[in-house]
């Protein structure tokens, strides 16, 4: 029984059940950002004090509903394709116990439906880190536990995978750089979900009774295991996509494996320990304690993601001067596809993490200058740079290199693909700076009246602050628009797009198999170590990638400023000891 | 294309680094250290540190002692809660509950007082604006810090964490009076 399929245009080789099961995957992934997205309408019309849409009951189950699907089930489900993809097709081998793959499959669909029906019922508006002892219906909790479990399973069929190819020598060598970082993702998964199992299975014991009080300071500790860290998963996933990105469109090499897969090595060792930036503020913990672990143990994981920021675009540039572009620093950089969406939406996913996610990150991570900073709305923006574009923004434009390799179909509206990564940027850029903004000025997050409507007291923030806000809801609903044209592309290309195989019909979109002639390999070609290059230098100096060492330098120059500024704005806060 | 594709050399790990990356590396590790050491530095040398002094409580305890103080020191009411003027330099409580801040105090600009801080129910974020130090507040958590209010004036607080329908109503106030 053959059971792979060679993609004729990009040489992928397609295991039939991992590919089955991609989709899904992917296709589960989109719902849950439609549903995140048609949320975010009723948070960001909300927060622009002009508008205030919603009503605060609606509000808080619209910001619940928003969080959960964009922060766990979009992004979840998508990290599950990329581990299938990194491993199962990058290195030709077959998807370890696909049955298992389908169960936790429908685990994690159980599992996301249950939580959504909990929150949409209208009891369990607790948001998405649900903070003891505020309590949500029962099955808010199981959902989660379901999908976390489903999500487990996927994590281990990913880890059956990479040794059953090492068992089968589907490759020579060691496994690719991006499979590298998908594996990285995959152990910070593993911990993810035995912090979350270690604080949800006790609280939905709680919430149906069995155990009389959840610890609210401990639920903090240990709940953040698992909320922080799941977005460190999304580093790792994304970090990784922007290395086969530039890979597959520039034909990047790593400047350095050891380098490269150094920096991974620093995010398992060290990306955890941030999961303290939550409770910088909080009682009964050390300031020991707290600054070992919100620097990472001394910023190892900022270094990391730091080395990553140069390689990156850096593998890029000597690709692209390799091929004659190298004129001045950066025609590398001008002459870059940018009219190609799967480009422009990898760099600006790749300068608004570093430029405004990285940074801000470090800054309100800073065990003191957090306390200017904890639970305004300058918190959310900060996720939105990392999360939102850094995160989302790569995954979309992957999805526009799989809508014709993985589904076979042709980009539909390509206009509107290609320019969806810039409005998407556009308006999420604007929404982030100008929340930035409102949160030094004291403005706070999840809450649903600036104006303290009906407060026995009464306080009114600066009229820059409403002015602020306003700009953050214009930005915020253009960013609402480049969501949508992804959905609307996404969508549109797996029911409408043209067909790049004859067999690739409807039920084909959305996780059947080809017409069976396709699938006519047994047993694929080893994967061949990548060809050796010869060395040569295109940059001045020894400075392979001058372009980028100067976008680098800009960075850490912002980042120096960056840091500094908020050290003084702390230092004109009211003295504390 | 070698970042989909195993490494070139097998030995990959003995390939030398460029000259460009090791200086980035060591450029960005001077840099994470400094960032590092700039945390023990402010805690000797800067102001605005937090003691991380805290203590177990119960919501019935902490109501009782912040009951005392209001008692003893009460001067006024002001939309239907007390408002308490505590000596310089003593003990000052507030407790956050659904869906106030209670009670308001008066405070002396340049004068030091230990602030104590908990919740009755759910969480709340303590947030004093317009000069922005932000505060979780955690039930069964009595924490305390040494406030020196340097400016006159009313400073509100916004509760910064979600606590419920009636979550925006939540409001406190703290007067500071000059000398």
């Amino acid at each position: 029984m053959a059971r792979f399929r060679v993609c004729p245009d990009a040489g992928f080789y397609f295991d039939k059940s991992a590919e089955s099961l991609m989709k899904v995957n992917a296709v589960a992934g989109v719902v849950s950002l439609l549903v995140a997205g048609i949320m975010a309408v009723g948070v960001i019309l909300t927060r622009w004090q002009e508008v205030h849409l919603l009503p605060a009951d609606l509000f808080y189950q619209a910001l619940t509903l928003h969080g959960i699907n964009a922060l766990i089930f979009w992004i979840i489900f998508f990290e599950i394709a990329i581990l299938y993809f990194a491993s199962s097709t990058l290195l030709r081998c077959r998807l370890a116990a696909p049955r298992w793959a389908w169960f936790g499959f429908l685990l994690m669909v159980i599992g996301a439906v249950m939580n959504n029906v909990a929150v949409f019922q209208g009891k369990s508006s607790v948001m998405m880190t649900s903070y003891a002892p505020m309590q949500a219906e029962p099955h808010f909790y199981l959902g989660l536990i379901l999908f976390a479990v489903g999500a487990l399973i996927g994590c281990f069929v990913f880890l059956g995978t990479l040794v059953l190819a090492k068992d089968d020598k589907t490759y020579e060598g060691s496994v690719p750089l991006v499979t590298f970082g998908a594996l990285t993702a995959c152990i910070i998964a593993v911990f993810t979900i035995a912090s979350g199992a270690i604080i949800l299975i006790p609280t939905y014991l709680w919430s149906i009774g069995y155990i009389n009080h959840i610890d609210a300071e401990m639920y903090r500790l240990v709940w953040w295991g698992m909320g922080h860290s799941s977005q460190q998963i999304n580093v790792a996933a994304h970090v990784s996509i922007w290395y086969l990105l530039a890979g597959i469109l520039f034909g990047a090499r790593p400047m350095s494996e050891k380098v490269s897969r150094g920096a991974f090595l620093l995010y398992i060792l060290f990306l955890q320990l941030a999961s303290a930036h939550h409770i910088l503020v909080d009682p009964g913990i050390s300031s020991e304690w707290k600054v070992f672990n919100t620097s990472y143990a001394m910023y190892l994981a900022v270094l990391a993601s730091m080395i990553h920021g140069l390689t990156v675009p850096g593998s890029m540039e000597v690709a692209q001067r390799a091929k004659g572009l190298t004129k001045g620093l950066f025609e590398w950089l001008r002459k870059a596809p940018w009219s190609n969406p799967v480009f422009s939406g990898f760099f600006f996913s790749l300068i608004i993490f570093g430029f405004i996610g990285g940074i801000t990150g470090v800054v309100m991570g800073t065990e003191q200058i957090n306390l200017i900073i904890h639970n305004t709305i300058y918190v959310p923006a900060h996720f939105h740079a990392t999360v939102a574009v850094g995160t989302t923004l790569a995954f979309m434009a992957l999805t526009y290199l799989l809508i014709p390799v993985l589904f076979r179909r042709e980009l539909f509206l390509p206009q509107i693909a290609k320019l969806q990564p810039y409005v998407f940027s556009a308006g999420m850029t604007l929404m982030i700076l100008f929340m930035l903004g409102a949160g030094t000025l004291g403005v706070s997050r999840r809450h649903w009246d600036m104006d303290f409507t009906g407060a026995a007291l009464s306080f009114e923030y600066p009229g820059t602050a409403y002015v602020m806000m306003a700009i953050a809801g214009i930005g915020g609903v253009l960013a609402i628009v480049g969501g949508a044209m992804y959905v609307i592309v996404t969508v549109g290309s797996l029911v409408l797009g043209k067909k790049l195989d004859a067999s690739a019909g409807l039920l084909q979109s959305f996780g059947l198999s080809l017409s069976p002639g396709n699938y006519n390999v047994e047993i694929a070609e080893p994967l061949l170590m990548a060809p050796k290059l010869t060395v040569e230098e295109h940059g001045s100096a020894g400075f392979e990638a001058p372009g980028t060492f100067v976008l680098a330098m800009a960075l850490l120059v912002c980042f120096v400023v960056y840091y500094f500024i908020n050290w003084d704005y702390l230092a004109s806060v009211w003295p504390l000891s | 294309m070698t970042s989909f594709l195993p490494p070139s050399e097998r030995i990959w790990w003995k390939v030398p680094v460029g000259k460009q990356e090791l200086v980035w590396i060591g450029i960005a590790l001077v840099w994470c250290l400094f960032m590092f050491f700039m945390m023990p530095y402010w805690h000797l040398y800067g102001k605005q540190n937090l003691s991380n002094e805290a203590y177990q409580t119960t919501p019935a305890k902490f109501q009782a002692r912040v009951d005392a103080m209001v008692e003893q020191f009460k001067v006024g009411e002001e939309a239907g809660m007390p408002v308490v003027r505590p000596p310089a330099g003593s003990d000052v409580y507030m407790l956050g509950r659904l869906w106030q801040w209670y009670p308001i105090l008066e405070l002396q600009k340049d004068q030091s007082y230990r602030l104590h801080l908990s919740s009755m129910d759910w969480q709340h974020g303590f947030s004093l604006q317009p000069v922005n130090i932000n505060l979780q507040i955690v039930p069964g958590y009595e924490m305390v810090l040494t406030v020196t209010p340097d400016q006159a004036g009313e400073f509100a607080v916004v509760c910064n964490e979600f606590c419920g329908i009636g979550h925006h109503t939540m409001l406190g106030k703290i007067s500071v009076m000059e000398n």
